[in-house]
Parts: structure tokens; sequence; C-alpha cells
């Protein structure tokens, strides 16, 4: 199948401030994301993410490179017209309520006053805001807001959803709410183009990652490729011993009160630490098999770069 | 067309709903009221001064209004980032900022007629007629406000609010003045710098062409020729700032 998005070589200078010097932001990033899929776009704070975004929703204007939704170019109004975007910290009109600023977007690609009317109810239960329908935008808290402008990117139930750091003030439960939506746009085989910083969320559900360092790809694939399964090392924490007598089977991370975290590499070492707690008639509070999380691989990428 | 709409109704709304566009309502009426005083001061026919400081009210808070509302809205749009949202759905630049300025000269409009009528209803209290002319210069006051519109949200595609302003108010100040350079070309000899001033006067604004304030009071003849000269003036010279606005706006990075 053609791919959903396709970013081929995207170049884009700013220059900014009085006397302008250009400063390149994105350096010539390809991407394609497939239908289907949940796309993570990841990176640091200034690497270039929104302003990728921002190149494919036609904010603003490329040097270079071809940009593509739904095999069109990525300007034409029948590509926006599938597509569902969430801003960064969205900030929406003052002057309306929840439901008249959904009904303005819902409007804005032609549906019909009755359609409305039932897909914004659905809607506002969905991301849950029923009660908020008729409060003005004004009164609304961070994630309240988070959540209204979710609510207008699923409004016209868009099949590519892109969501820049949507997990912004969100609580733990408005967390979850928000994976769950996401899974269900990915079951009713929608594509779903995530960008953030935040990784523990994303790690869940992320069927591919690019990571984005300083306007570059550095490193892009499928999850299970990228993170290995392998086993790096392994945290023990054990009590009744000294730290003497650990000594050579791992490097001691703290202790207090008598316990004692000890980071062992390697199976057989683990082995020696339990019997040795065994023979010592001491007390194992727990064993963690530490592998490789995207963390990890992120903190990794951008450190090398 | 449906989506300017759209973008139209959702700026009226929120023009109508600025309370400092009722702040402005309330002192064009206050004024309206108190040319009754400063009737009482004149010597001469009281009515045509109520009808000179009536009218030159309406003029005066319709310009402020389209000022204050065009520069004001248009930036709040790419302040508040809200526009991101927009243009990423089926809208395209010329849509929005065309819808931006119907909404708000329809907010102009309903303000304005707010005012004239309140002003016709004060002068048939005071004793006057019905008088067809306030209508007619009411409406030409709407074609300055209309292409003050268009200035401000030029003039807000690329600056800022305060700028935006400042622009415009000079705008209309060099359009109520610009009419000078012509007494100015009639008494100096012809040569370079009658031409020059010729070129000057004809890229300035003339916003005199919308004051029937005058004829209105005094009751002197309005040829239709003058007229539709000025509406189409008014026409024109909106449409040619609009052109700009666009040709900006289109090629305008969102940062």
């Amino acid at each position: 199948m053609a791919a959903v998005l396709t970013v081929k070589n995207l170049r884009k200078s700013f220059a900014p401030g009085f006397i302008p010097r250009r400063k390149e932001i994105l350096k010539g990033v390809s991407l394609e994301v497939e239908p289907g899929e949940i796309f993570g776009y990841l990176g640091p704070n200034g690497a270039g993410k929104t302003t990728t975004l921002k190149c494919l929703l036609g904010l603003v204007f490329p040097d270079s490179g071809i940009l593509t939704l739904f095999g069109r170019p990525h300007l034409s109004l029948s590509a926006r017209q599938r597509l569902g975007y969430l801003p960064e910290s969205p900030y929406f009109y003052d002057h309306l309520t929840a439901f008249e600023f959904l009904d303005f977007t819902a409007r804005l690609f032609g549906l019909k006053k009755e359609e409305r009317r039932k897909r914004i109810s659905a809607l506002l239960e969905r991301v849950g805001l029923a009660d908020a329908g008729r409060t003005p935008l004004r009164k609304f808290s961070r994630g309240m807001l988070q959540r209204a402008g979710l609510a207008q990117a699923l409004v016209n139930d868009p099949d590519l959803l892109i969501l820049d750091e949507p997990l912004g003030g969100l609580d733990p439960i408005g967390r979850k709410e928000l994976r769950d939506i996401i899974l269900e746009q990915k079951r009713q085989g929608k594509t779903v183009f995530l960008c953030s910083h935040i990784l523990q969320d994303i790690e869940m559900i992320c069927d591919r990652v690019a990571i984005l360092v300083a306007g570059r790809i550095m490193s892009s694939g499928r999850l299970r490729d990228l993170v290995s399964e392998k086993i790096e090392f392994t945290e023990i924490e054990i009590s009744g011993l000294k730290q003497e007598e650990l000594a050579g089977l791992g490097e001691s991370l703290a202790g207090q009160e008598g316990r004692i975290l000890l980071k062992v590499v390697g199976e057989d070492k683990v082995d020696d630490v339990l019997s040795l707690v065994l023979s010592r008639k001491g007390r194992v509070h727990s064993l963690l098999p530490r592998s490789l999380t995207l963390e990890d691989l992120f903190l990794d990428t951008v450190k090398s770069s | 067309m449906r989506r300017i709409g759209v973008i139209a109704l959702n700026t009226f709304r929120e023009a109508v709903r600025d309370r400092i566009l009722y702040l402005l309502l309330f002192f064009a009426g206050a004024t309206i009221l108190l040319s009754r005083l400063l009737s009482l001061l004149t010597v001469g026919d009281r009515l045509k001064v109520i009808m000179d400081v009536g009218l030159a009210a309406l003029s005066f808070f319709g310009a402020l209004m389209a000022i204050l509302i065009g520069t004001s809205l248009v930036h709040k749009e790419i302040d508040k980032k809200t526009i991101y949202t927009l243009l990423s759905k089926p809208l395209r630049r010329i849509e929005f900022l065309l819808g931006k300025f119907l909404g708000l000269a329809v907010t102009l409009l309903v303000l304005l007629s707010l005012m004239t009528v309140f002003f016709q209803a004060y002068v048939l209290l005071l004793g006057g007629g019905m008088n067809g002319r306030i209508f007619l210069a009411a409406l030409y006051i709407f074609l300055e406000m209309v292409l003050l519109t268009a200035v401000a949200v030029l003039f807000s595609t690329f600056s800022t609010p305060i700028l935006a302003s400042l622009f415009s108010l000079s705008f209309f100040l060099i359009g109520h003045f610009s009419r000078g350079l012509l007494t100015l070309i009639r008494k100096i000899p012809a040569g370079f710098s009658r031409t020059g001033l010729r070129i000057l006067y004809l890229i300035l604004p003339d916003l005199e062409n919308f004051n029937l304030k005058t004829e209105a009071v005094h009751g002197l003849p309005l040829p239709a020729a003058w007229l539709l000269t000025s509406a189409a003036y008014g026409l024109f010279y909106t449409l040619f700032i609009l052109t700009l606005a666009v040709i900006i706006f289109r090629r305008r990075d969102f940062t």
C-alpha cells in the first residue's frame, strides 16, 4: 500500500532577528509513514519536530524537499480533508464554548448540521468533556484544552491523526485515555503520527519510531529492532550482608538502612550473588533485569550526536 | 465561499463578544447626545450643529472601531496560534484572510447601523425630520471603514498590533489631509515639482472622497457622478489593499 505520509529530503532554515543569520533547522529529513501504523517522531527539544509538522501542514514553506499526504501534494485540500491535527499546547478562541468551537471546525469540513451535532456530542463524551460542552474555552484548564484540542482533531474522523506533544498537560488518567484513543484509531485502520519527547507512554504503543536530533534523523525503524530484548544488567536489592563481601560481584549503586542496591552484569554473577546471600542468611528484596529501553536508545542517540 | 462564510461568522462572533467595542459604542452615543450641549453654545442653526457633530462622531468612532478590531483580530489568530489549527483544515490562506475581512466588515456594518439609527432617532427627537442624507453620509462612512479595515488587515499580516494601529491611523490622517496637496498643486508653477506632487497625490489615499458631511448638513447638491466615482474609488482601493494583504499572507511562515 502507498505511504500515507512521505517526507523526502526536507530542508528548512530560518533567518530570525534584525540582522538575519540563517539557521538551518532541518537538514535533509526523510521518512515514510505506512497506513495503519502508529509512528513515533521523537527528539529532544529544538530538534525540529514541530518544524517538520509545520512544513507538512503548510504553516511554513520548506526550502527544498518533497512532502506528500495520501500520495498528493501536501497542500492539496482533499488531503487536508482526511487529516486531523493537534498542535502543541493548543490555545483556542476565548469567546467560544467547547461545543461552538467544535461546531466551527466541523463546518470547515462541510459537515451537515445534524451530523455535526451528533458527532460533537459523541466526541465530547469520548474525550471526557461531556459536562463542559457549554463552558467557554477561557475557563478551561490546560488539560481540558488539550482534550478539546484532541476533539477538534478528530472532528472529521481523520484517516491520519497528527499529534504534537499530545501528553502535555494531561494527568495520568488523561494519558491513559489518550493512549486508548490512539489505539482505537489504529484498530479502526487509521494512521497516527505522534511527535513527542515524553517516551514512557509512547514506548508501549508505537509500531515504528524515528529519532530526530539537530535536524537529522539519527535512527529509525521498528521499535523491537531498535530496542533489543537482551538483558543489559540486573539490579538486585539485598540486606544482611556487608559491602566488602560483595566486592567483585557487582557495582554498588546505593545503600540505605542496611540494604544494598547492586548492579550485576552477566547471569553467572547473578547466581553467585544469590548463593552468597543464601549462605549468609541475608535477604533478597528485589531483582530487576534491565533491558535497553527506548529512553536509553534515545539518550544514546542524542549523546552520540 | 462556504469556508469564507464560516470564518466570517466566527470573526463576527468574536468581535461582538469583545467588550471594547461596547465601550466605543457607548462613547459614540455619548458624543451624539452631547452635541445638543454644543449646539446651545453656538449661534445659528442648532440642528445643523447637532448634525455636524453627530456625523463627525459616526466617522471618528467608526474609523477607531475599524482600526481597533482590524488590527487585533488578525494578529490575535497568529499570536495565539489558533491559525495553526485553522490552516491544517481544508482552508486556503486566501479564504482565511477574506473570511476575516468579511466578518469584520459585517461587524462594522452592524455597529454603524446601530449608531446611525440612534443618531437619526435623536435628530427626530430634537425636532428635525427624517433625513435620507444622514443615511447616505453613513453609507459613505461605511465605505471608508471598509477601506480602513482592509488597511488594518494588511498591516497586521506582517507587524504587531501596536505598529499596525499606528500605520492604519497614519493612513487615516494622511487620507483626510491629502487633498491639501491639490491646493498646493494649483498654486505652484508647472514643472518637475508639480508633476511630483501630482503623482504623490495619486498614490496617497484621499479619504475626503467619503466625506459627505458638509453636503448632508447644509443640504448642498450631491451630483450622482461624484457619488459614483467616490464609491468606485473606495471599492478599488479596498480591492488593491486586500490583494497586497493576500500576497504577503500567502508566503508568510508561521513560526
